[in-house]
């Protein structure tokens, strides 16, 4: 009896270990990066499209979250988070890691570049808009995949 | 028996001869065809430019800007036949098609022919522009002629026997290259037509969008259904209404990302994708929308 608790202990630590490894694993670190940038996008998107009125402090709050979130990026992407974890990262990542890490970058001071101008009205707020998400596209063409 | 053995050799010869015939003279356009076209409209040339994703394959891959107006060529498309490298079509008379009439163009697009009378392969999507108007095959010529010359020169294709034979194009072509519309629309609004229009033709999106059988032949009852990516690796989505991918966005929703590249839930355009986004993009929001709408009307896959 009292080994089957202990079984029962150990497996219950073993799932929660689990868990949070799984949480914390960098595949699932980098798509949250990846979820806050297109949430960010989606505030400005809905600002653009006339959907929301313009709001300096969402506009201000979304860019620096792109700008956060795109320096943390590159930074979850270890030899061995190839797989796994529903990950679309291509393997060309790896074999072009600077190149890979440069245009995260270029998304991040592109997106302070804009906090230091901030965007002043919805129109500016579309065009700002183009200007990120080039970075969004010439980066997905090359380094993910779709499967 | 030495009666039936001159029968069956005739009748041989005379099989042999029509393979050859077939396979030497692949049929051009009648001239005829071509006259009473009103002159070219460069405005217009520019558009079907960017519907046909002309630069997509024949920009060099890493330009940006203006410099995709330069057609030096290029991007080479790794089938499972070979690599495919797309050729210079500059108006540069020694590399490119500088020297092409408007009857020589148009024999490209819209029968696989090239200057000399020889078959071009389907990675030029005549399967698709044999369906554009003649009115915006000399608009686009004359709008290519006004680009930039380059010197590249073009690279041969890189293809595995037998189909490096061009002479084989010719029964591909007997056997798939059809010049009707994958989609018979009955009472269909304007929009939908223009869509139809823009789709089935000069934006070729069934040229990746619709499965294709071994020998590289459309599965026209699966139009648009998705498949393997038919160069390069990975899978091109389903784009009918029945699709996981885009089947509940709107047509507006499907204008808004091909004119700004991000998904409904600001998600973005990747892969083969963005390349032809980029091109797309410069059509006018009434032709996105009218896309949108036509793929809104097909049936779901």
């Amino acid at each position: 009896m009292k080994n089957s608790y202990l079984i029962a202990g150990a497996l219950a630590l073993c799932l929660a270990a689990g868990s949070v490894l799984a949480q914390d694993a960098p595949q699932m670190l980098r798509q949250d990066d990846m979820k806050a940038i297109g949430q960010a996008m989606g505030q400005l998107g809905a600002i653009a499209k006339g959907q929301k009125d313009y709001d300096p402090v969402v506009v201000e709050g979304a860019l620096s979250s792109i700008a956060d979130h795109a320096r943390d990026f590159p930074t979850h992407f270890p030899p061995d988070s190839k797989s796994g974890n529903g990950t679309e990262a291509s393997p060309a990542i790896w074999e072009n890691m600077d190149d890979f890490t440069g245009r995260a970058d270029k998304l991040a001071a592109d997106a302070t570049a804009l906090l230091a101008d901030l965007p002043a009205d919805q129109a500016a707020v579309g065009k700002a808009m183009q200007t990120l998400g080039a970075n969004c596209g010439a980066c997905h063409e090359i380094y993910r995949v779709k499967n | 028996m030495k009666r039936i053995t001159i029968g069956v050799l005739i009748v041989a010869a005379l099989f042999m001869g029509a393979a050859f015939i077939v396979a030497f003279t692949p049929p051009k356009l009648d001239p005829d065809d071509l006259h009473n076209i009103a002159d070219a409209n460069l405005q217009n040339g520019e558009k079907v430019f960017w519907s046909g994703g002309c630069a997509g394959c024949h920009a060099a891959p890493d330009a940006t800007g203006d410099e995709r107006l330069v057609l030096s060529g290029g991007l080479g498309l790794d089938s499972h036949y070979g690599i495919f490298h797309a050729p210079n079509i500059s108006p540069d008379k020694d590399h490119g098609i500088g020297d092409w009439t408007f009857y020589d163009f148009a024999n490209a697009l819209k029968k696989g022919i090239g200057r000399h009378g020889e078959n071009l392969y389907p990675s030029l999507p005549y399967t698709s522009y044999v369906r554009m108007k003649n009115q915006d095959i000399k608009d686009l010529h004359a709008f290519i002629m006004t680009l930039p010359e380059s010197s590249t020169p073009s690279k041969p294709h890189d293809i595995t026997f037998p189909f490096n034979l061009r002479q084989s194009v010719s029964f591909w072509k007997l056997l798939y290259f059809d010049d009707g519309s994958p989609m018979q629309l009955t009472n269909a609004a304007p929009d939908v037509l223009r869509g139809q229009y823009l789709v089935e033709g000069p934006g070729h999106c069934g040229e990746c969008h619709t499965p294709r059988n071994f020998f590289g032949g459309l599965k026209y009852d699966h139009w648009l259904a998705g498949g393997p990516n038919p160069e390069g690796g990975g899978i091109v989505p389903d784009i009918t209404p029945g699709s996981s991918a885009i089947g509940d966005w709107t047509a507006s929703e499907i204008a808004d990302y091909l004119e700004t590249g991000f998904t409904p839930d600001y998600d973005t355009v990747g892969g083969d994708m963005v390349e032809v986004q980029k091109n797309i993009s410069h059509l006018s929001r009434a032709d996105l929308e009218a896309i949108g709408a036509y793929l809104k009307a097909i049936p779901a896959q």
